[in-house]
C-alpha cells in the first residue's frame, strides 16, 4: 500500500506521466485507483464489456490472446485503453504473472481525464504509434 | 436458493454468562456490526458452530456511533411497490439485516418515526440489536482482539487471536470490524486539523470559519451540518467533487449533501476547491493558516480560518495482519480478497461486512458494488457462509433441480425481483447449472467474477448466469452470461424505462439466450 504522495513520485518517473507538472500528478493520484491483483488473477477479460485503464505501479502481467500468451507487461506500462477508446470489449486477457499492483481509470472517466490532461494524451498516442510501427515491422 | 436445514444450536448463553469463552472453535468471527452480526446469523442458519467477539458493549458497529450528524445514507422505504417483509421488499429496504424467518425481516421500518427515509443514527443502532436479540445471535461483548498469531504445526494453519479475555485458536477466521479508523494524509501541520470522527457539536462552530479537508460524503456531510453556524466554509482535495446524481450510481457525494455545492455556486460563503494542501500553520491568534495549491496550476492560495477539520476518511483496522501476509491496498488499506471474501495472499483468512469492498469483482464500466454498505454486504455474508460451509468445512449441499420448462419464468421472476441482482449490480449472479448429465439446477447466488474465471462453486459446467447491471448512463439491464466449454459470452437485454424485467418482450430474449444453450 502507498500513500498518495509516494505514487505520484512513483508516476513521475513514469514515460506516461512525464511531462504532467506536480498538482496535475495529484490530481492523476487522486483520480486514479488502487488495485492489486494477485498471481494468477484476471485483470481484464477478453470479450467482456465494461472494462477500466490500468497502469502498471508494480508486478508482471500477461496479455494472453485466446488462450496464448503474446506479450509481457511491466512497471509503467499500461493497458485497457483500445478497448475503452473503440468502445468494444478488450481482445485479450490481461492476466497478473505476478502479484501486480496498478492504478485504474474506469471506462467511463478516461475521455475527459485525457481531454484535461492534453500532454499524457500525447504521451499515450505515442505509445500507440510505436506499438503500431511495431506490429507492422512483426507482419512485414 | 441452496440452503442448509435447521439452525445450530446457539451458544448457550444463560443469564449472567458469556458466551464463547476462549479456546478451540472451528471459525471465529470478529465483529458485531452489521456484517459480523449478519455473518455469525448466516453461520448458524447453516449449522456451522463458530464464536463471535466483539470489542464494544452491544451491537451496532460503527452505527453506534456514526454518522456525526446522525441520520444514514442509506434509506428505508415503509411502503414500497411490494409488500412488506417479502424478498422483493429488500430492493427498497437497505438497511434490515437479512433472515429466513418472516418474524425476523424488515426490522428497519418497524422502528422509523416517519420524519426521513433515511433512518437515524439510534434507530438504525436499534436496528442491528433488535435483530441481534430476536434472533439470538449472541457476541462475546467487550472482547477485544488485540494480535494475532499464526502456528503451522499441521497441514492446516492454526490462526491464534489474542483478545483481552484470552486467546481463541481456529483454521479460519472472519474478520468484521469494519472501516473507521480515521485516516489523516502526511500534510505538513496535520496534527493541527481535527479528524471527522472528533468533529464537535455544530453549535460550538457558530461564527467559525471551517477548512474541511476531503470532498467525499464526510467532508460534504459535515459541511452540510454546518451550513447554519459555519461563516465561512471551505472544502477542498485535488480532483473534482464527484456527484451520485452526475455519476448516476453511489460513486459520489449523495444527493443529501449536495447543498454545500449549490452554496458554492451560488456565492453564498462556501468555497468548494480543487486544491491539494500544501501545509497547515498556527496563527499567533489562535486561528489557522492552510496553504492550498490549485489542481489547474494557478497561483497557490493562502487562506485563514479558525478551524481546519480532516475528513480524509477512515482505514481498516487490520491490526498485525499486513505482518501475517495480508496484502493491502488503496487509501483504505483495505485488504485484497478473493471473490469469495478470503484474503488473497493469507488463506484461511476472510472479510465481512464493509471491508468485503476489498473484493473489487468486475467493477464494470467502474461502478463498484455495494459491498461497503449494508444492503450489499449482507448478501455478501450469506454467500460466503455458505462457502465456507461448502469449501472449509466439506459439506455437501445439495442444490435444487429444476424443471426445464419453468427456467424461463424463474430467470423472468429473478430478473425482475431478486434483491441480491438488484443491490449487487455486475457483482453476485444467479447461477443455473446445465449439465446434461443431471438436468439443469439452481446453483444460487454466485461471485460472477468467480463465475467468470471458473473458480464458482457452482464448478465448470456449462451453466448461465443472470445479473443486473449498469453503464453509468442511468440504465439498469439485465445481462446472462453463458459458459460453454469453459468459455463465457454475455448478452445483455434491452432496458426498460420503467425496469420491468418480467415483459414477454424480456420473455422473447430471454427464450432465444436460453435457445442458444439448448434449452
Amino acid at each position: 500500500m502507498a500513500t498518495r504522495d509516494e505514487i505520484v513520485d512513483q508516476i513521475a518517473g513514469f514515460a506516461l506521466f512525464a511531462d504532467l507538472t506536480t498538482p496535475q500528478l495529484e490530481r492523476i493520484a487522486h483520480i486514479f485507483e488502487e488495485e492489486v491483483y494477485p498471481e494468477g488473477a484476471r485483470v481484464l477479460r477478453q470479450g467482456l464489456s465494461g472494462s477500466a485503464f490500468h497502469v502498471i505501479l508494480d508486478g508482471e502481467a500477461a496479455v494472453v490472446i485466446d488462450g496464448q500468451q503474446r506479450a509481457t507487461l511491466a512497471r509503467g506500462d499500461f493497458f485497457g485503453e483500445v478497448s475503452i477508446l473503440l468502445g468494444e470489449p478488450p481482445g485479450a486477457d490481461i492476466v497478473a504473472s505476478r502479484p501486480l499492483r496498478c492504478l485504474v481509470l474506469a471506462g467511463p472517466q478516461v475521455q475527459p481525464v485525457l481531454l484535461d490532461n492534453p500532454p499524457l494524451m500525447y504521451r499515450m498516442l505515442q505509445a500507440q504509434a510505436r506499438r503500431l510501427r511495431n506490429a507492422n515491422r512483426w507482419r512485414s | 436458493m441452496a440452503q442448509l436445514t435447521g439452525p445450530a444450536d446457539g451458544p448457550g448463553a444463560s443469564p449472567g454468562e458469556r458466551p464463547y469463552p476462549p479456546g478451540s472453535y472451528p471459525l471465529v468471527v470478529v465483529g458485531s456490526g452489521p456484517g459480523g452480526i449478519q455473518m455469525s446469523y448466516a453461520l448458524r442458519q447453516l449449522g456451522i458452530d463458530h464464536a463471535l467477539l466483539s470489542a464494544d458493549p452491544s451491537p451496532g458497529g460503527m452505527f453506534r456511533r456514526w454518522p456525526f450528524f446522525q441520520r444514514l445514507l442509506s434509506w428505508t422505504k415503509p411502503y414500497a411497490p411490494v409488500d412488506r417483509g417479502g424478498r422483493a421488499y429488500e430492493r427498497y429496504d437497505w438497511n434490515s439485516l437479512l433472515a429466513d424467518d418472516p418474524d425476523h425481516r424488515a426490522i428497519m421500518p418497524t422502528l422509523m418515526d416517519g420524519s426521513s427515509y433515511f433512518p437515524s443514527r439510534p434507530e438504525m443502532e436499534q436496528n442491528i440489536a433488535t435483530f441481534a436479540a430476536r434472533t439470538g445471535t449472541v457476541a462475546r461483548y467487550e472482547c477485544r482482539w488485540t494480535a494475532t498469531r499464526r502456528e503451522d504445526d499441521s497441514d492446516e494453519p492454526t490462526f491464534i487471536l489474542e483478545t483481552t479475555d484470552g486467546e481463541y485458536r481456529a483454521t479460519a477466521v472472519v474478520f468484521a470490524v469494519g472501516v473507521a479508523q480515521p485516516f489523516s494524509p502526511p500534510t505538513p501541520g496535520i496534527e493541527l486539523a481535527a479528524h471527522y470522527a472528533d468533529t464537535r457539536p455544530a453549535e460550538t462552530y457558530a461564527d467559525r470559519r471551517v477548512f474541511i479537508m476531503g470532498k467525499q460524503n464526510s467532508g460534504f456531510e459535515l459541511a452540510t451540518g454546518l451550513l447554519p453556524w459555519a461563516r465561512r466554509i471551505y472544502l477542498a482535495s485535488p480532483s473534482p467533487a464527484k456527484l451520485s446524481v452526475n455519476t448516476r450510481s453511489l460513486v459520489g457525494v449523495r444527493a443529501r449533501y449536495v447543498q454545500p455545492f449549490e452554496d458554492h455556486v451560488l456565492g453564498g460563503g462556501v468555497s468548494v476547491l480543487d486544491a491539494s494542501i500544501g501545509g497547515i500553520e498556527r496563527l499567533a491568534d489562535g486561528g489557522f493558516v492552510v496553504n492550498a495549491r490549485p489542481s489547474d496550476g494557478g497561483e497557490d492560495l493562502t487562506i485563514e480560518v479558525d478551524e481546519v477539520i480532516s475528513a480524509t476518511g477512515f482505514v481498516t483496522p487490520l491490526l498485525d495482519l499486513p505482518d501475517l501476509g495480508v496484502t493491502t491496498f488503496g487509501q483504505a488499506r483495505l485488504p485484497a480478497q478473493t471473490p469469495y471474501w478470503e484474503s488473497a495472499s493469507l488463506p484461511g483468512i476472510y472479510f465481512a461486512g464493509t471491508i468485503g469492498q476489498g473484493s473489487a469483482g468486475l467493477k464494470k464500466h467502474g461502478l463498484p458494488a455495494n459491498s461497503g454498505a449494508v444492503h450489499g454486504a449482507r448478501y455478501n455474508a450469506r454467500c460466503l457462509a455458505l462457502h465456507i460451509a461448502r469449501k472449509r468445512l466439506g459439506r455437501a449441499i445439495q442444490t435444487p433441480a429444476l424443471e426445464p420448462d419453468h427456467m424461463v419464468d424463474l430467470v423472468l421472476a429473478e430478473l425482475a425481483t431478486a434483491p441480491e441482482l438488484w443491490h449487487q449490480r455486475a457483482y453476485l449472479s444467479r447461477v443455473i447449472s446445465l449439465d446434461p448429465e443431471v438436468g439443469p439446477r439452481d446453483e444460487g447466488i454466485v461471485p460472477l467474477a468467480a463465475f467468470v474465471d471458473g473458480q464458482g462453486d457452482d464448478g465448470q459446467a456449462d451453466a448461465l448466469a443472470l445479473t443486473l447491471e449498469a453503464d453509468g448512463t442511468g440504465a439498469i439491464y439485465p445481462v446472462l452470461y453463458l459458459r460453454r466449454d469453459g468459455n463465457v459470452e454475455e448478452r445483455p437485454i434491452d432496458p426498460d424505462p420503467l425496469l420491468r424485467f418480467d415483459t414477454a418482450d424480456v420473455r422473447k430474449q430471454v427464450g432465444s439466450i436460453l435457445a442458444e444453450l439448448g434449452r
